[in-house]
């Protein structure tokens, strides 16, 4: 594959938008109402009208619900990829900086406190997630002393943060003789079920990161080599670690508010791409974003049609198929 | 003569710990000047403060009669390029992906590279002599195809200054003499100034316009090799005894440390 980058980007992304869209119609028609896949497309392209309980089945919940599981697994791929790349360490991943434990610890009170999923149980999460970080944060930059923030100092903070969160949200468990037990357990798993349509608009914040992500791919490429050495090639390192810092932590948080801790993703998407294409993140932005969504909308299917009754959380299936399709790559790639 | 880089008074602390004390130097353009000096003399952390990858707590450094702190990172990215003592090559990054990335700071926002730059690489690659490697991952190279990757990169950068820290510590004296006349021959066509940091002493006299000795953070002699290499300094400076004398080869002295075992002979 010797084309120039710019050629490679336009075709990978030709080729997985392709998948994306043929796997969310298939999401899209599959369910209990079963809808004919070119029935499907007909109607999304505005060839024709479904009837009217069709309509409510398309509209108000399944679109809605592959919209949300697209943006929450390309986000979580490219959280993942962002945070492998800044703290240069294969096992990050989305939540490492404390997200999933502040997030969570907010979601668990605003639910014990009766509020409703939106906007309540979102709100809470959102806060609880950036409280954490805004702590993880402060304190590897204290504990430099020095302008940059070190990542060992970022990794052990984030860690120890979700460490202690997990006690917490445990202890929150184990008090609580609620009904709403099972709703914590199914938000500690990741749940897109909830999407309402009202929802919709807040996604749409992640669009700029995704944005930024990209033009900051370059950077990202030369900070795998260390920082001085991506400083010499002519990188604001300080700036730029702590706008992919951020930018990665807000979309992630606003994510996670909507969708519960949904594992897996984040960690073994970015792994795949490597695999597949390479370190080049001018690639794996668009890859990760695209193919994470795919991924993403594919397991929240299964979640959902191979149970006979009731739905499985998506968090499982993330992890069932992800898990032995890493290895398999894996022992591919080292052949 | 011009000067191209201007170092003034300039002192480094770190933790109440003083690394480099008043040291004061000017390198001309084109030059191919040696800093010398025992381990922890402050010879990487000299080189880090020119490059401005760490800030001096005094003094002033002059890049082009301009000083250090109104350059943006990506400008004296543009002049200077480095060549660093350690690197990392743990993501499985080819060769040519490396040696393009000298291309960034002369990149646009979306940093792609253009046939021009592909060209430039391709010509650092030719120079190097790691054309052949074009395709390899970087943890597949031997330690001097590696450095030579890492020169290609620099001079992929097409800086007017390429700061080298130990570029031949690890390598055998074939390799050590291939990395030293790379950087000799590039300095000879295109004009740039070459820094480099050594424990060699011997290359640095063969190969030296001028050098620099450092000891404990300060300046102990800068001039032409014959006049650095003394062995009165070097001894006071390394700490052993040492034996100075003219190289068979001529032109050059030539600096022998001497073991105890040896001490009755001369």
């Amino acid at each position: 594959m010797n084309m120039p980058i710019g050629k490679k980007i336009v075709l990978t992304s030709l080729l997985l938008g392709t998948v994306l869209i043929l796997i969310s119609i298939i999401a899209i028609s599959a369910g209990s109402a079963g809808v004919h896949f070119w029935e499907t497309l007909g109607f999304l392209a505005g060839k024709s009208t479904p009837d009217n309980a069709t309509a409510t089945i398309i509209y108000q919940i399944r679109l809605p619900r592959v919209i949300l599981a697209a943006f929450v697994g390309g986000s979580l791929a490219l959280g993942g990829l962002v945070f492998q790349a800044l703290l240069r360490n294969p096992l990050a991943e989305p939540y490492i900086l404390g997200i999933s434990g502040g997030s969570a610890i907010g979601a668990i009170l605003a639910m014990l406190m009766g509020l409703s999923y939106f906007p309540g149980v979102t709100i809470f999460s959102f806060t609880g997630s950036l409280l954490v970080l805004a702590f993880v944060t402060t304190l590897a930059g204290t504990t430099m002393g020095n302008t940059m923030l070190s990542r060992d100092s970022l990794l052990l903070g984030g860690v120890m943060m979700n460490a202690f969160c997990a006690a917490v949200i445990m202890f929150l468990i184990s008090m609580t003789r609620s009904f709403q037990v099972q709703h914590i357990l199914y938000w500690l798993m990741g749940d897109l079920a909830t999407m309402q349509k009202e929802q919709l608009p807040i996604l749409f914040l992640v669009l700029p990161c995704f944005l930024v992500i990209f033009i900051l791919a370059r950077p990202m490429n030369l900070l795998l080599l260390g920082r001085e050495t991506a400083a010499a090639m002519g990188i604001n390192v300080k700036n730029i670690v702590l706008l992919l810092l951020i930018i990665t932590s807000l979309m992630v948080s606003i994510i996670v508010s909507l969708s519960g801790l949904i594992g897996f993703v984040g960690l073994v998407i970015p792994h795949i791409f490597r695999l597949l294409l390479g370190p080049d993140h001018r690639l794996l932005v668009p890859s990760c974003l695209l193919g994470g969504a795919s991924y993403l909308i594919l397991c929240d299917l299964l979640a959902r049609v191979l149970p006979s009754s009731g739905e499985l959380p998506v968090g499982i299936i993330t992890a069932l198929i992800g898990a032995p399709l890493f290895i398999v790559l894996l022992l591919r790639n080292r052949a | 003569m011009i000067q191209i880089l201007d170092i003034k008074n300039i002192s480094l602390n770190f933790r109440h710990k003083s690394i480099l004390s008043d040291v004061t130097f000017s390198v001309i353009t084109g030059e191919f000047f040696v800093i010398i000096g025992p381990n922890g003399a402050g010879k990487t952390s000299l080189l880090k403060v020119l490059s401005g990858l760490q800030k001096a707590q005094h003094g002033s450094i002059t890049i082009k009669d301009k000083n250090i702190s109104k350059y943006k990172r990506r400008n004296l990215s543009q002049i200077m390029a480095i060549v660093p003592q350690q690197i990392e090559v743990g993501f499985p990054f080819t060769v040519a992906e490396t040696v393009v990335m000298g291309r960034s700071p002369h990149l646009g926002i979306l940093g792609m590279e253009g046939k021009n730059d592909f060209h430039i690489a391709e010509e650092a690659m030719k120079f190097t002599e790691v054309s052949h490697l074009a395709e390899r991952k970087l943890f597949q190279l031997s330690g001097g195809e590696l450095q030579r990757v890492i020169i290609a990169r620099a001079i992929c950068q097409q800086p007017e200054i390429i700061l080298l820290d130990e570029p031949t510590t690890a390598l055998d004296p074939s390799h050590q003499l291939k990395i030293m006349d790379l950087m000799e021959k590039f300095r000879q066509e295109q004009g740039t100034t070459i820094i480099m940091v050594s424990h060699d002493l011997n290359l640095a006299s063969m190969y030296g316009d001028r050098l620099l000795l450092l000891k404990e953070g300060r300046v102990v002699e800068t001039g032409v090799p014959k006049s650095v290499l003394n062995r009165e300094l070097l001894e006071e400076s390394y700490g052993c005894r040492m034996m100075v004398d003219e190289s068979p080869l001529g032109q050059a002295v030539r600096v022998t440390p001497i073991p105890d075992k040896y001490l009755h002979t001369y």
